[in-house]
């Protein structure tokens, strides 16, 4: 059986290897919020209302931090339509740590260059373990209207 | 001189008289090489006889003496002291325990039983473990849930204001061993999804309430992630539902539809009963076809070992839950006599 079968295969191989070899990654999802990531603009800022009308959501071009994987409060900066804004990620659908929130998407507040908020208001709960952070968060944080 | 030969016989001289015709030359050259320096000799004298050596030793006895000794007592040894008459009386130390859990016990407290793999089972770790949760329990009331139940969890949170933080919504899934215990619970706020695992032994929790008893057709629910939100949408303020005394925990039947593709993973290929049948793609077939292929090996049901190692046999459960059993009763025992004296007092 095996050696009427082994021409056979012998012959396949190229073309099989070519069939059975997979050209992208198959490993479990991290959801790390990485260069390219793209995300959702949770306030209501002008800028980010339009984005989400024209379906383009903004993508991460830097994380600023020295592992360039943004966590829970971190700063990154983002392409929206066109431009470059600065962002803090306030929810993410990465495993986290215990009583730590994990969100279905993965969420930003848009801030300007001194760090306060470009919107107003945020529509979306925002997990309390960032109330420790301190910095520009706390801008962010007094606009939040539910903690989880 | 008489001394000196006498000591000297050990190291393998012949003499047997000194001044005798008997005696080898070599032997009175020695010793009246010795004779001449006597008071060297008297010195080493006093020195080596310290050491006392049994010369009359045969080579077996010797061996005997010298062979390699075994890490352990040999097992007559260890029988002739527990036969000894000296250990009458203490076989009463080993109480043996007649209390036996419901068989059911070991579903409403899951986590108490071992991790099976034999290869990191840890005896006295794992009994730490039953006494520290045992401990906790104490403290905290851990009530009876199941996966699908819909439950409200407070932690102590340092940063809100009144220091704690409530959540509430339907357990997504169970798992744990130990005080590994965790769970993970699912809701929908404001219009988007969020899940929080909790510890189950974690001293940051402040209680835990079940405000649904039920389970679902699943172990694991994480498919409420791709279906329409109002499935997992339950209101904060909700009010805790008891059964009827006695009753058994009701099934939840509910079939889900699924939202059109991304999902987040192929539930196509785990066999999930809560969802309505999906529509399958060639595609999806192929991949079926393809796990179900490579999982397939028939012998695994007639490999007896693979069943035994599998799971934590029966006896070393029973033993196990019969003991966190007997604590539990004991503990609601106290919490009702303690709730009886503070009713006394008002």
């Amino acid at each position: 059986m095996a050696l009427t079968m082994y021409p056979a295969i012998c012959s396949l191989t190229p073309s099989m290897a070519r069939l059975t070899s997979c050209y992208f990654s198959t490993s479990q999802k991290l959801y790390e919020i990485r260069k390219l990531a793209r995300m959702r603009i949770v306030d209501n800022s002008a800028i980010g209302k339009a984005a989400a009308q024209l379906g383009k959501p903004p993508r991460v071009i830097y994380v600023y931090n020295a592992k360039e994987v943004g966590m829970l409060g971190d700063k990154v900066l983002v392409t929206v339509k066109g431009e470059m804004k600065r962002a803090y990620i306030v929810g993410l659908k990465q495993k986290q740590y215990p009583n730590v929130p994990r969100m279905d998407t993965n969420n930003i507040v848009l801030v300007d260059d001194n760090g306060s908020p470009l919107g107003n208001r945020i529509m979306v709960p925002i997990p309390s373990a960032l109330r420790g952070k301190g910095g520009d968060l706390t801008k962010i944080l007094s606009l939040a209207t539910k903690f989880v | 001189m008489g001394f000196k030969g006498l000591f000297e016989s050990g190291q393998g001289f012949t003499m047997t008289d000194v001044e005798g015709k008997l005696v080898p030359e070599r032997g009175r050259m020695d010793v009246e090489g010795a004779f001449t320096h006597v008071s060297s000799s008297q010195v080493n004298v006093a020195y080596k006889s310290t050491h006392v050596i049994n010369y009359k030793r045969t080579r077996a006895e010797i061996g005997q003496a010298l062979r390699k000794k075994p890490n352990y007592l040999h097992y007559d040894l260890v029988d002739k002291h527990r036969s000894s008459p000296l250990q009458k009386g203490t076989d009463n130390i080993t109480v043996e325990t007649d209390v036996k859990a419901p068989r059911d016990y070991r579903f409403i407290m899951p986590e108490f039983m071992p991790r099976p793999h034999f290869e990191y089972r840890d005896r006295v770790l794992e009994k730490l473990e039953r006494r520290d949760m045992l401990r906790r329990r104490t403290v905290i009331n851990i009530p009876e849930f199941y996966v699908g139940s819909i439950m409200a969890v407070t932690v102590s949170d340092p940063f809100a204001p009144n220091k704690k933080n409530r959540f509430l919504g339907i357990c997504i899934d169970r798992g744990g061993h130990g005080l590994k215990a965790y769970f993970v619970l699912r809701n929908v706020v404001d219009g988007l999804g969020v899940e929080i695992f909790y510890q189950m032994y974690s001293p940051t929790l402040h209680s835990i309430e079940v405000i649904r008893l039920e389970k679902r057709l699943d172990d694991r629910l994480y498919y409420l992630r791709n279906c329409p939100l109002e499935h997992s949408t339950f209101s904060f303020d909700m009010e805790p539902i008891a059964l009827p005394r006695g009753a058994q925990v009701p099934v939840n039947t509910l079939k889900l539809k699924l939202n059109p593709k991304p999902w987040d993973e192929r539930w196509e290929r785990q066999d999930l009963k809560g969802i309505e049948p999906i529509e399958l793609t060639p595609k999806m077939i192929k991949g079926i076809q393809k796990v179900h292929n490579a999982s397939a090996t028939p012998w695994k049901k007639h490999d007896l070992m693979l069943h035994y190692r599998s799971k934590v046999n029966e006896e070393e459960e029973e033993t196990i839950m019969a003991e966190v059993y007997k604590e539990n009763q004991l503990l609601e025992s106290m919490r009702k006599t303690s709730k009886a004296t503070l009713k006394k007092k008002k």
